[in-house]
């Protein structure tokens, strides 16, 4: 079954579906309204999007899959695709030694030990009312811009996350331990809370190609980090060239506490994606550390925002934009040190390697400074591939593809290097493959 | 190995090589010497086939086959390696990864990876080059003898028939010399058919490297050719005199 187009009809009928209970429906409902009322945002990409021939949920064959047996072999196909597996034996096998079920059976047992939720959103709603209540949009609200609003009006699947106080994981927790079947995803809702003087690093999604069938992606993202918490939540993703991906991601971070996005953007017909952080306890601090890459008239407009509130925090951007073959890599982001804010810094960096005449990357900071007693740090590079760069790697032998190979995952280093070894390893690959 | 006969070569409207000939056989040292600004530089790099050089008549040969025309990387994997005088750094590129690279663009099946990181690890201690360098960006934070040692270190790792120093001893001081010019003179011995040409404007070099044959490089082509003690008759007279004295066999 598929719904197609937007209106309550439709909207009751994901309701129903999902058994939800009133109160779901009524935010359902509430988020339309505003959706109805709010306009598209007026900077960005500019793209012809009818939201009434979008589909808006398509059932399921199967629920929620918790199969290894089959999560396993999806795994391996996309590892596969991406010659992660030849990459290892390249590697003589040191390093990777990818012993999944291991790491499966020992992450649910420690889970279950650890009192840690991890399961879709809908579940949470049914069976921690509360607890959802307590955090759901109240990051970020329906009414905060248009695809908040629609997210929160049709929103399917998304995973739910708590970690209870005092508690830490022994590795990443991440998303394909839970993996939705096709067709969803596309409006996903996930809502993470850390809770006190603990602990979470998630890894959403794979940088398998996301083909897909709808050709938007609007969904939302809100973490709560408790204090003296951390939280990392990186990802990869690499979306097919029809895809929209308008995205909302937004962090609270209370006292002592460490927010960290990480974040790459690849493929997509346009993008807009700015990882939001803020700062609100005293002494909190965030980070967001984000590549895109822009070829063949896509439209990458990313970036991030650090909101400081409290005393004492700090936030760091560190940006870097590819764009080649006519793509276009913007840099758009905001940091806010409010009044309250004293005692505070922010850094930001962004810098982007444009690769031929064709293609561009502008950047558009807006860098606002409230209080003389904090500080805020501002730097930008533009750059191409050096000829002399390119000669030096090729006096030795190399060839220019490999040498503009080398300089381009380079120049994303300190991206990379914040990856889990696995996923360095498929970000590689990828971007080799595209080079 | 290497010939070159009336090579010219410009910049723009600048003429920078100006009929310039050489013949270099298997196993010889060759030094070229001459003032600031007389193309020895130049010369290395027209070698390596840089595209910022026009070569507008004239030839060079590397074992009897025309390389002009070919590509910086096809002619480094002919077995022509260049160290050279202000080697550049490279943010994020990771030395391991550039030398593996290196290595493996010239073989068939990838170096294995135990293998690779004994070689490289036994050779940067030969040299005295700082083991975590080697795992750091390409020369970025590295001082001017580091960045000498890590021209050598990609020397002995890429085994070439035929090797160009340029101004090898800019940035050395004594002590990293000896060391360096060891490692050289060690990879000579172990290859003895290596040819060699040194660029250099001082002498002190070639007491540690002895060639056969030194050339004196004024204004695009070698206008004298004689041995070793030509050298310290330059270091002597200066570059002006040196090319007036007799007693020297001169260059055609």
């Amino acid at each position: 079954m598929e719904i197609t187009g937007l209106n309550p009809q439709n909207i009751k009928k994901i309701s129903e579906i999902k058994h939800e209970e009133q109160w779901v429906l009524d935010f359902r409902l509430k988020s339309y309204e505003l959706f109805k009322k709010l306009e598209m945002p007026t900077f960005g990409p500019k793209f012809d999007l009818d939201f009434n021939k979008v589909i808006y949920y398509k059932s399921q064959d199967k629920g929620i899959n918790s199969n290894w047996e089959k999560i396993d072999n999806n795994i391996k196909c996309e590892f596969q695709s991406l010659g992660v597996i030849d990459s290892e034996k390249y590697m003589d096998g040191i390093g990777v030694q990818y012993e999944s079920e291991v790491i499966y059976h020992n992450m649910i047992e420690e889970l279950v030990e650890k009192k840690v939720i991890f399961t879709s959103i809908e579940m949470a709603m049914k069976q921690y009312p509360d607890l959802v209540k307590k955090y759901f949009s109240k990051i970020v609200s329906s009414a905060d811009n248009k695809l908040a609003a629609l997210n929160g009006a049709v929103f399917s699947g998304g995973s739910f996350i708590y970690i209870p106080p005092n508690t830490t994981l022994d590795r990443p927790l991440q998303s394909y331990f839970r993996i939705n079947s096709r067709g969803m995803g596309q409006f996903e809702r996930t809502l993470i809370i850390v809770d006190d003087n603990s602990h979470l690093h998630y890894v959403e999604g794979c940088t398998a190609p996301t083909y897909s069938d709808s050709s938007l992606h609007a969904a939302v993202v809100e973490i709560y980090v408790g204090k003296n918490s951390t939280c990392r939540y990186s990802t990869v993703q690499n979306w097919a060239p029809n895809v929209l991906n308008l995205v909302t991601k937004r962090a609270v971070v209370e006292e002592n506490g460490v927010m960290e996005w990480i974040d790459g953007n690849i493929g997509s017909k346009a993008t807009m994606k700015y990882p939001a952080c803020i700062l609100k306890g005293d002494n909190s601090s965030g980070t967001c550390i984000t590549i895109s890459v822009a070829t063949h008239e896509q439209q990458q407009d990313s970036g991030a925002r650090m909101i400081h509130i409290g005393k004492n925090t700090s936030s760091t951007i560190i940006s870097k934009s590819i764009a080649r073959l006519g793509g276009n890599a913007t840099y758009r982001g905001k940091v806010d040190i409010k009044e309250s804010a004293i005692n505070s810094k922010a850094i930001v960096k962004c810098d982007s390697l444009i690769l031929d005449k064709d293609s561009k990357s502008d950047a558009y900071p807006t860098n606002i400074c409230r209080t003389s007693l904090s500080n805020l740090e501002h730097e930008a590079t533009v750059s191409r591939i050096s000829e002399d760069n390119l000669f030096y790697l090729m006096s030795r032998g190399i060839s220019e593809e490999k040498a503009t190979e080398l300089i381009i995952l380079g120049f994303i280093e300190r991206f990379r290097e914040e990856l889990p070894m696995e996923y360095a390893v498929e970000l590689n690959q990828l971007l080799k493959r595209m080079i | 190995m290497l010939n070159i006969k009336k090579l010219n070569v410009v910049v723009g409207d600048k003429k920078i090589l100006n009929d310039f000939s050489l013949d270099i056989n298997d196993g010889e040292i060759h030094a070229i010497m001459g003032p600031n600004g007389t193309g020895k530089s130049t010369l290395s790099k027209v070698i390596l086939g840089n595209k910022n050089y026009e070569v507008v008549s004239g030839d060079i040969k590397f074992n009897k086959k025309s390389i002009i025309g070919l590509s910086t990387d096809e002619i480094s994997r002919l077995g022509i390696f260049v160290s050279f005088q202000n080697p550049i750094s490279i943010e994020g590129v990771q030395n391991s990864e550039f030398l593996k690279t290196a290595i493996n663009s010239r073989r068939e099946n990838a170096i294995g990876l135990f293998e690779f990181v004994k070689e490289i690890k036994e050779k940067a201690k030969e040299l005295d080059f700082p083991e975590e360098m080697i795992h750091r960006a390409i020369n970025v934070g590295a001082s001017g003898g580091e960045r000498k040692k890590n021209e050598v270190l990609q020397l002995e790792l890429l085994e070439p028939s035929f090797i160009i120093l340029d101004e090898l001893d800019s940035g050395l001081d004594v002590d990293s010399l000896r060391k360096v010019c060891d490692g050289i003179n060690k990879y000579l011995k172990d290859h003895p058919k290596t040819s060699v040409l040194i660029i250099t404007h001082y002498p002190r070099i070639l007491e540690y490297i002895k060639p056969q044959f030194v050339h004196m490089m004024v204004c695009g082509k070698i206008v004298k050719t004689g041995g070793y003690k030509l050298a310290f008759d330059i270091e002597k007279l200066g570059y002006s005199d040196a090319s007036i004295i007799s007693g020297e066999e001169v260059h055609e």
